[in-house]
């Protein structure tokens, strides 16, 4: 009689699966933002993990994306800000008065909510930050362009007409060339900022299927109002109510059991 | 302004409460017309059980649709443990009716001569369904708790009356035919013990995000701030 | 039961339910929807028959003096006959002066007015001064700029500029083709700033942003990506300048133009014949009035030429970058 094999289980899966635990990346320390005499960024401190997506969340005006701001110092180009606290990327004070803003911007790269391609042809867009930071050489420069445009999933698309207006791209064409764009001067750390918000559902789906790619070698930061969204991509989340840190967390816990009464009200759709 | 999904949500619940008041009042019905030889009631809970297949159908439904909503954190819980529970249920309602089933075959014999422990397993599965359904119901984990260690009791019992029942016909077989009824009964019994036991376990999930199946853990006291 | 006025609406077909539909037509005329459409509709006739008859009248008048012996030849010392005269010095020292022109207030126009935009704080004083002294700039009359060039290009710069140089004759404190360019240029610069800075506030912030979020400078932002985007604009703020420079005889009076010139103006330091000042000469110096009419009109004709395709160039160009601003980068 033949032996009846019976398959071995495979090993239950650890509580819950999140991010694995890495040094970390992004260091925010008692960060405080005023505009003028108001605080709108209350104390806030906070670990990011390296190569990992992670999601801000809350409600309008609870700070996310001036905190998200703060990370590429594009708050500087405000009148009236005042920061206080500091915040370390890779271990190094990006608000410390020998800083190179232009360093700092080329090692952490931004996507903006609307898209804001160039009036320039498709090439030219992601040509714009290598030639910015001293790539000229003309092959040098078609490589790298393939290369972003097929990480952002735009290559196919766009092969055949790269010198013709990036203003004649769809709306999540135009995303993704922003991506690209951003991409191509090797950042370590992509900051999002409701990258989809603008765009439709399988647009959206594009994207996001794009930034799960793209976090084996980024750093990535999203802020997005879009909970679902934060639960399907991110591994890591935190949620901000009027200025302050309410809870951060994996994500899966997050959406699943958070810790805080606020976050559950959140999350539950109970406000906001 | 109303918020309709949290109108679903409690929907749910009141719709799982509903399936809980039938199926406890059906094991009551059933383990009654077991012990009191009463045909009538037994007829009535085979009936019964419809109506508890019909409400496990809409809660599956109700929260398949909740579900397209995308809840989150307790919502989502709640949800998923809504279906296990009344799926649970739905199979205590069933082991009702074959305690209903044999309670008629009995009723229709003369008894027999042995003193069974079987109304007092019954008291006890009864007692952890109740104390199950009343945690969820008062959303109170450290009672879910307590139900899951008397499993053993009634698993105990089941064996004794077993063994009993087992030397009972060894010694008069023309009793073996209504000893098999009383031994169905008893399994039945255990079967509704261990849904309870279920119910119990999804309950400390849906309250505390804990799950707490299969492990050791089942006699440690719940954790200490939530 | 029905409330509905009896005839007001028309209900569909009997049956168990009368369904009420009503035709979209108008109830009423509407008068002064009517009324106001017209009325534009009238304006922009007039305005049209205006310009139509102010155009007729020099053509038909000034068309008969109108030759290629009228245009290119330099006419003697007595510009009032009809057979010998000519404007082609005048048509050059126009030309000249508006290009020389150009060539100052495009570049301090739009650098201004990037610096209002892009640098300056808006709360800032200074910044207020500014504005407020391009404003008023726009509201001086044109002697007045006349007379600033006299004072202060002249008289001021042009003199020292000749002792620095050691200059025995005066060469640059007098009037000349500089003085009268730099001061028509003062003149336009309000202007080209504001057609400047009107293309850059429309150019979305979001791109300035796109750039420094990629590691450019404020500089590197403006000179690749605003600048570029706002050229039309700026063009459109040369075309204004241009055309309303053409046209000036004010401020060139006492700053280079001459009355009577044998040759060509060669240098920036020589001054210069201008049509529109030989316009005002023609009108009022003639010793015989129904002889130099036609010339007259032919002068004018000129003018209104030279503008035009002083206009038409640009606007050409204009139009030449739009299309490569919208075709590709």
């Amino acid at each position: 009689m033949a032996e009846i094999l019976i398959p071995k289980l495979a090993p239950q899966a650890t509580a819950a699966t999140t991010a694995p635990a890495g040094a970390p990346f992004i260091e925010i320390e008692d960060v405080s933002l005023f505009y003028g005499a108001s605080k709108a960024l209350k104390n806030i401190s906070l670990k990011l993990e390296e190569k990992v997506v992670t999601a801000f969340i809350g409600p309008s005006g609870c700070g996310k994306s001036t905190l998200l701001r703060c990370l590429n110092r594009m708050n500087d180009l405000i009148d009236n800000v005042r920061i206080d606290g500091a915040i370390k990327i890779g271990g190094h004070d990006i608000y410390a008065s020998d800083v190179d803003v232009i360093e700092l911007r080329k090692r952490v790269g931004m996507v903006f909510q609307k898209s804001n391609p160039f009036p320039k042809s498709i090439y030219e867009n992601v040509a714009y930050g290598l030639r910015l930071h001293g790539v000229k050489a003309k092959s040098d420069l078609d490589g790298r362009i393939e290369e972003c445009l097929r990480a952002s999933a735009l290559w196919d698309e766009v092969k055949d007409r790269l010198h013709s207006s990036a203003l004649g791209l769809s709306g999540g064409q135009q995303q993704r060339l922003c991506i690209a764009r951003a991409i191509a001067i090797k950042p370590e750390v992509i900051l999002m900022d409701e990258p989809a918000s603008a765009l439709d559902p399988i647009a959206t789906a594009r994207i996001e299927d794009l930034i799960l790619d793209l976090k084996k070698e980024f750093t990535i930061v999203i802020v997005t109002h879009n909970m679902q969204q934060a639960a399907r991509i991110s591994d890591q989340t935190a949620f901000f109510y009027i200025g302050e840190l309410v809870e951060f967390g994996p994500t899966t816990k997050i959406f699943t059991n958070p810790s805080q009464k606020r976050t559950e009200d959140y999350v539950s759709g109970r406000f906001g | 302004m109303e918020n309709h999904f949290e109108t679903g949500i409690e929907n749910l619940r009141q719709k799982l409460l509903v399936m809980a008041s039938h199926t406890e009042k059906s094991v009551n019905d059933a383990v009654q017309a077991l012990t009191q030889r009463d045909h009538a009631l037994a007829l009535r809970v085979k009936a019964d059980d419809d109506m508890i297949d019909q409400c496990e159908v809409e809660i599956d439904e109700l929260a398949i649709q909740l579900l397209t909503k995308a809840p989150l954190a307790t919502n989502l819980r709640l949800v998923t443990v809504a279906m296990k529970i009344s799926q649970d249920l739905e199979r205590i309602g069933d082991e009702a009716s074959k305690i209903a089933k044999r309670a008629r075959d009995l009723a229709q014999e003369p008894p027999i001569k042995l003193n069974l422990d079987l109304p007092r397993m019954a008291g006890i599965a009864l007692q952890m369904l109740k104390a199950a359904l009343d945690a969820f119901v008062n959303r109170d984990p450290a009672a879910a708790r307590v139900v899951i260690p008397r499993d053993k009791e009634v698993d105990a019992f089941n064996k004794q009356i077993h063994a009993t029942l087992v030397q009972h016909m060894v010694e008069n077989p023309d009793a073996i035919s209504r000893c098999l009824h009383w031994m169905v009964a008893a399994k039945s019994l255990e079967r509704i013990a261990d849904h309870a036991t279920n119910i119990a376990e999804d309950v400390v999930y849906l309250c505390e995000a804990q799950d707490i199946r299969h492990t050791g853990f089942k006699n440690q006291p719940s954790p200490a701030a939530s | 039961m029905n409330t509905v006025t009896p005839g007001q609406y028309l209900p569909e077909t009997a049956g168990d339910t009368t369904r009420i539909t009503r035709s979209f037509r108008a109830e009423r005329f509407d008068f002064w929807s009517f009324f106001f459409s017209g009325l534009t509709g009238l304006a922009t006739l007039f305005i049209l028959g205006i310009l139509a008859t102010i155009l007729l009248n020099i053509i038909v008048n000034g068309w008969s003096a109108i030759s290629w012996h009228f245009v290119s030849t330099i006419p003697k010392k007595d510009f009032f006959d009809a057979n010998t005269t000519g404007v082609l010095p005048m048509i050059v020292g126009t030309a000249f002066r508006v290009i020389v022109m150009t060539i100052f207030v495009i570049p301090v126009g739009v650098i201004t007015a990037i610096y209002l935009t892009e640098y300056a704080a808006n709360t800032s004083i200074i910044t207020r001064i500014i504005r407020a002294a391009v404003n008023n700039l726009a509201g001086v009359p044109s002697i007045v700029f006349g007379l600033f060039g006299l004072g202060f290009f002249i008289n001021f710069v042009g003199k020292n500029l000749d002792k620095l140089l050691h200059n025995t004759d005066a060469v640059w404190g007098q009037p000349a083709l500089i003085w009268a360019s730099l001061t028509l240029a003062v003149m336009t610069l309000p202007v080209v700033i504001v057609a400047t800075e009107e293309s850059l506030k429309a150019i979305p912030p979001g791109l300035r942003e796109a750039s420094l979020a990629l590691g450019a400078t404020k500089l590197e932002t403006i000179l690749k990506i605003v600048l570029p985007q706002a050229l039309p604009g700026i063009m459109t703020g040369g075309i204004l300048a241009v055309s309303r420079a053409a046209g000036e005889v004010a401020p060139i009076l006492f700053t280079g133009v001459a009355y009577y010139m044998a040759s060509l103006p060669g240098h920036l330091s020589d001054q210069f014949m201008d049509l529109g000042y030989h316009i005002f000469v023609l009108s009022t110096q003639s010793p015989n009035i129904e002889q130099t009419r036609p010339i007259l009109y032919a002068t004018v004709l000129t003018l209104l030429m030279l503008t035009f395709a002083l206009n038409i160039v640009a606007i050409l160009i204009r139009a030449r970058v739009r299309k490569k601003l919208r075709a590709l980068g």
